[in-house]
């Protein structure tokens, strides 16, 4: 089951939270290790994955967010500061489980080959240069995206 | 089971996706027919180790349990 074919893996990360960031890296290293290729396109909010020093800054909300293990109230949760909170407490969580940080990961995708293309596109909206991004992130567009999936890709959006 | 391993990787107390990565870290600085013994404590790993032998190719030879520990023995095949 291995060799016959070139398996590939197409992710969008299209969001900035600490939670959203897991996924599309986790994913990506995972099929590099399982002898796939993958390529992850930020766009929108995923960008902050990989602005540099950025990956281990992420921040996640409590506010309209009740999937968190200890829910917080919406009353609360927009109180200044709760933000702060919210992530000190999903770091320790993740800490305590012995979860790599999100720039192990990112450096592990890298070693291992994974492309990571920034769009294009949502740079200019939200006023991202290339400079503010890590080394040997490419550019690109929605046509760079699909040509990459088309072929026999697992495409998948976070 | 006593099974001759090459090389030692343990992955205690690492989360998914660490014991897979580092497995294959492991498995390509061996030679072909060499066995890798990998230990985990991520009951996931179960699962995992037996896709990620299954998607590249290399063998599991023996899986076992202690306590809360779970033995992995992969050979090299390629």
């Amino acid at each position: 089951m291995s060799e016959q074919l070139t398996n590939r893996l197409a992710i969008i990360a299209a969001h900035g939270t600490l939670d959203a960031a897991y996924p599309p890296l986790i994913l990506a290293t995972a099929a590099i290790a399982m002898d796939m290729e993958a390529a992850i396109f930020f766009t929108f909010y995923g960008l902050n994955i990989i602005k540099k020093n950025q990956a281990d800054h992420l921040q996640v909300a409590p506010i309209a967010n009740p999937a968190m293990p200890m829910p917080v109230p919406n009353i609360i949760g927009v109180l200044p500061g709760m933000t702060a909170v919210a992530t000190g407490m999903m770091n320790d969580w993740m800490k305590k489980a012995n979860v790599a940080r999100l720039s192990e990961l990112l450096d592990m995708a890298i070693e291992g080959g994974v492309r990571l293309i920034a769009c294009q596109m949502t740079m200019d909206v939200m006023g991202i240069k290339k400079e503010e991004l890590i080394d040997g992130v490419e550019i690109g567009g929605a046509a760079t995206y699909l040509n990459y999936a088309c072929d026999h890709a697992i495409a998948l959006s976070f | 089971m006593s099974i001759a391993a090459d090389q030692t990787l343990d992955c205690s107390g690492l989360a998914c996706p660490m014991p897979i990565l580092k497995t294959k870290k492991a498995i390509d600085g061996l030679q072909v027919g060499q066995v890798l013994k990998m230990i985990a404590t991520d009951p996931g790993s179960i699962s995992d180790m037996d896709a990620w032998t299954k998607k590249t190719g290399h063998q599991l030879v023996a899986t076992e349990q202690e306590n809360n520990k779970f033995v992995f023995y992969v050979k090299k095949m390629k």
